[in-house]
């Protein structure tokens, strides 16, 4: 989930200006990660992926173990460079996963995904999919996470309200000690940031007081993780909540709280890419995908925790980020750089 | 007269296929209302909601620090995706530059005002869309400028939703024609069932039916009908007259013919030459044979006139045997035949008691006639399950050798007559006054072997 700081912007504003006048011959696209599995000598299946790649190989393996004979290539990237390599420079992968929800739903919208129809789609939640296009095969909380050793003697926040009275109560004792993506740089911040201002006036109220709490900014989950376990900083807001229980060795120095008022879920999903040499095969590896997140029973080398089916009636906590059309607003240009001015006058205050 | 009639074709058949015909037009027509309706419909509310959009979005336009600028709204662009699963694309854009958005989006071919929009059914990136344009004249630096606002939105929504609205239309349209299609077939059996009816009625008559028909039958059939009662009218009107000019004539024959008789007869006394007398005798046969011709021929008439409006009262066959017996028993002694009636029972029939005296008369006339001096005739009633029977034996030697069928059409006489007078017409009026009252006569060999055994079989009262 490494986004790099400039690319990021750079790829939103050209891909809505440029995808005719980018010049064929521009610089490729960034790759963190490329690893093969499976027969050296068959025509590999090409997964562009934001996913580390430690984190699926278990999946990966377990395909491979259905399907003898085929091979995986697996390329891990930024979602950024994702959506480069994918609208700019027309690489040729047939799978693209990504955590970027609103970029999938682009690039779907766009017209460079193929449909995808199973039987398995069928245990897919509505809100999981989008045009047979879309396919999600995870959720993962916005959390905030938590230093217990800075909250000595504080009750833990529940949601974002109490946050919001304990920053009040004890502004000296926060100060300087808050984090959060810097919603500039980072695509998943962004996309958390956003939809928090869309869904409740409370958000901007923590940003402003978070940012006279002299907030400080962080390109990625990761980093927020780790600076909370080393108790540099006492609450990160709005963290990857499936990356932080991933991080089973600093279990006991964080908590993580799935905020009670409502919590975001990220949908890491899968596309079937347009330029796809073996559509069948990658249809396949969705469905693997779809099988492991939400049928029963739970396969072992599934990464992810399973939050159980919310059900949109209910009114639960958690929120499923809403596929479609609307995602498109917010990667409109003057939107982002309105959202950006506005968050950064309310996050810096001085 | 009973050749098969040309057809030109079934008025049924006819009916019916113009009935079916015009309700498959009508249920082809009905499909392609509906489904036309239902395509407007559907593009109206498409419409509308892409126009909710781009207003949306128009409404987020403003004029900032000298330089405009827009704020899509989230609800702007989800609320396409709640109606369908459609791909969404928008720009937005002055007269010169594109803001946002799409660039590529094609541009609307009509021309629209401030304030309207236009929607235009476009291809894009190789996919039909619908796309609104909206236009608005703001002020910038004090000059005007333009901002149009595109959004477009790909049809297979619409087009899954109009194959859904089609399939039913097309299960309307086929409902429909199955429904049409009974009724056709209900309607085209009963308008004709009246003309069934008709023909029934007439063919079920029997021959000598010749009254007009009076059940009440649909006014279009009126003409047929009544040119059809004018039409037996006719015909019975002139069978009456024929019956009437043969009575009249034979009434007329036979009077001067009385007196011609009476004229031989006395001249007969006067005259003594053998060869004259012979003559005169053969002319007395002559005038005997014409008068009993006159006469049978008056009966049959009068049996003819008769059966036409047939009486229908009680009448005891054993009286009326009794009786005819009785007034023929002179005619019987001048020939010395012993003339027995015998009567069982009463039995009871229905009937014109004139016309059954006339027919067992010929019956017994004929016994009378052929029958050898000093035989016995022998004449009985008898009821027999529901058959009364009045029957007539003789030992005149029967009809041995002759085609009793034959004998009872008119003037037709058997080999047996030549020395005796008659017309050949007693039989026939015998035959057809029994089947008037619906019964048959019989002719066989009496039980001795020595002559004929007539009998008039009638259904009992
Ligand atoms: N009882 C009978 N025995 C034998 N032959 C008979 C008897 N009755 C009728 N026939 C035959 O049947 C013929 C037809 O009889 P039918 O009564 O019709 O005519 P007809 O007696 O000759 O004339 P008429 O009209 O004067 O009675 C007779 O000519 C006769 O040959
Ligand atoms: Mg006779």
């Amino acid at each position: 989930m490494r986004i790099s700081l400039f690319s990021f912007a750079l790829i939103l504003s050209s891909v809505f200006s440029a995808v005719l006048t980018m010049p064929t011959t521009s610089r490729a696209f960034e790759v963190e990660e490329n690893r093969y599995f499976g027969p050296k000598d068959s025509d590999a299946l090409k997964i562009l992926s934001t996913t580390d790649t430690d984190l699926l190989a278990p999946l990966i393996g377990s395909f491979l173990a259905l399907n003898p004979g085929v091979a995986i290539d697996y390329t891990s990237v930024s979602s950024a460079e994702l959506m480069k390599a994918v609208m700019l420079e027309g690489a040729e992968f047939d799978l693209a996963l990504s955590s970027a929800m609103d970029l999938q739903v682009k690039l779907a919208n766009d017209g460079y995904t193929l449909a995808h129809y199973s039987d398995l789609i069928d245990l897919v939640p509505t809100w999981g999919t989008w045009r047979n296009h879309v396919f999600a095969f995870s959720q993962e909380p916005a959390s905030i996470v938590i230093s217990p050793a800075a909250f000595a003697g504080l009750e833990l926040p529940r949601s974002r309200q109490e946050l919001i009275s304990l920053l009040r109560k004890h502004p000296d004792r926060f100060r300087g000690r808050i984090g959060t993506y810097d919603v500039r740089n980072s695509g998943l911040g962004y996309l958390f940031a956003t939809q928090d201002a869309r869904t409740s006036e409370s958000y901007w109220r923590l940003m402003e007081i978070m940012g006279g709490l002299k907030i400080r900014l962080f390109c990625c989950s990761g980093d927020m993780i780790e600076n909370v376990a080393r108790g540099d900083i006492a609450v990160a807001y709005n963290v990857l909540g499936s990356y932080a229980r991933a991080r089973k060795d600093l279990a006991s120095r964080i908590t993580i709280v799935e905020p009670e008022d409502y919590t975001n879920m990220m949908l890491r999903t899968a596309v079937v890419l347009r330029t796809a040499k073996h559509p069948k095969l990658a249809g396949a590896f969705i469905d693997h995908l779809l099988r492991a997140a939400w049928d029963t029973p739970d396969v072992p080398e599934y990464p992810f925790h399973r939050y159980p089916i919310s059900d949109e009636a209910q009114n639960a906590p958690f929120r499923p980020i809403q596929m479609g059309p609307g995602l498109l607003v917010f990667l409109d240009h003057l939107k982002r750089k309105r959202f950006l001015a506005e968050w950064h006058s309310t996050v810096q205050q001085n | 007269m009973n050749e098969p009639l040309q057809t030109s074709g079934s008025l049924r058949r006819r009916l019916m296929l113009q009935l079916v015909g015009s309700a498959a037009f009508l249920a082809t027509l009905l499909f392609f209302v509906v489904l036309g309706f239902a395509r407007d419909v559907a593009q109206q509310t498409h419409d509308s909601i892409l126009l909710a959009s781009a207003t949306s979005i128009m409404d987020s336009v403003s004029v900032q620090a000298d330089e405009i600028t827009v704020d899509i709204p989230y609800a702007a662009l989800s609320m396409l995706g709640n109606v369908s699963n459609d791909r969404v694309f928008y720009r937005v854009s002055t007269r010169d530059d594109v803001l946002t958005g799409y660039e590529n989006l094609p541009t609307t071919s009509q021309s629209v005002r401030s304030g309207h929009s236009a929607f235009d059914t476009l291809t894009y990136k190789g996919d039909s869309i619908r796309m609104v344009t909206s236009l608005r004249r703001l002020s910038l630096n004090g000059a005007p400028a333009d901002i149009i606002i595109s959004v477009a939105q790909t049809r297979e929504g619409q087009a899954a939703q109009l194959a859904q609205l089609s399939r039913s239309a097309m299960q309307l349209g086929l409902g429909f024609f199955l429904v049409a299609t009974i009724l056709a077939i209900w309607a085209a059996q009963s308008s004709i069932r009246p003309l069934k009816q008709l023909t029934e009625a007439v063919s079920r008559r029997g021959p000598k039916d010749l009254r007009p028909v009076q059940r009440p039958v649909p006014s279009e059939m009126i003409p047929l009908v009544s040119s059809l009662n004018r039409f037996i009218g006719r015909l019975r009107v002139s069978l009456t007259r024929s019956e009437d000019f043969i009575a009249e004539a034979a009434h007329r024959v036979r009077t001067p013919l009385a007196t011609v008789r009476t004229q031989a007869e006395i001249t007969l006394r006067r005259v003594d030459r053998a060869e004259n007398r012979a003559s005169l005798r053969e002319m007395i046969r002559a005038i005997d044979e014409s008068s009993r011709a006159a006469g049978q021929l008056l009966d049959h008439a009068m049996v003819t006139f008769r059966i036409d409006s047939l009486e229908r009262k009680a009448i005891d066959l054993t009286e009326l045997g009794r009786e005819l017996v009785d007034r023929l028993q002179p005619i019987a002694e001048l020939k010395d035949i012993d003339l027995h009636f015998f009567g069982s029972g009463n039995p009871k029939i229905t009937g014109d008691a004139i016309l059954i005296q006339n027919a067992v008369r010929n019956i017994l006339d004929n016994a009378i006639k052929y029958s050898p001096n000093e035989s016995a005739i022998q004449v009985s009633t008898r009821q027999n399950g529901n058959t009364a029977r009045i029957q007539v034996e003789d030992e005149a030697g029967g009809f041995v050798g002759m085609d009793t069928d034959a004998l009872t059409q008119r003037f037709t006489r058997g080999e047996n007559a030549a020395g005796t007078i008659g017309s050949g017409l007693g039989l026939t009026i015998a035959r057809e006054v029994v089947e008037a009252h619906g019964g048959v006569l019989i002719i066989e060999t009496s039980k001795t072997g020595t002559g004929a055994c007539v009998s008039l079989c009638f259904p009992l009262h």
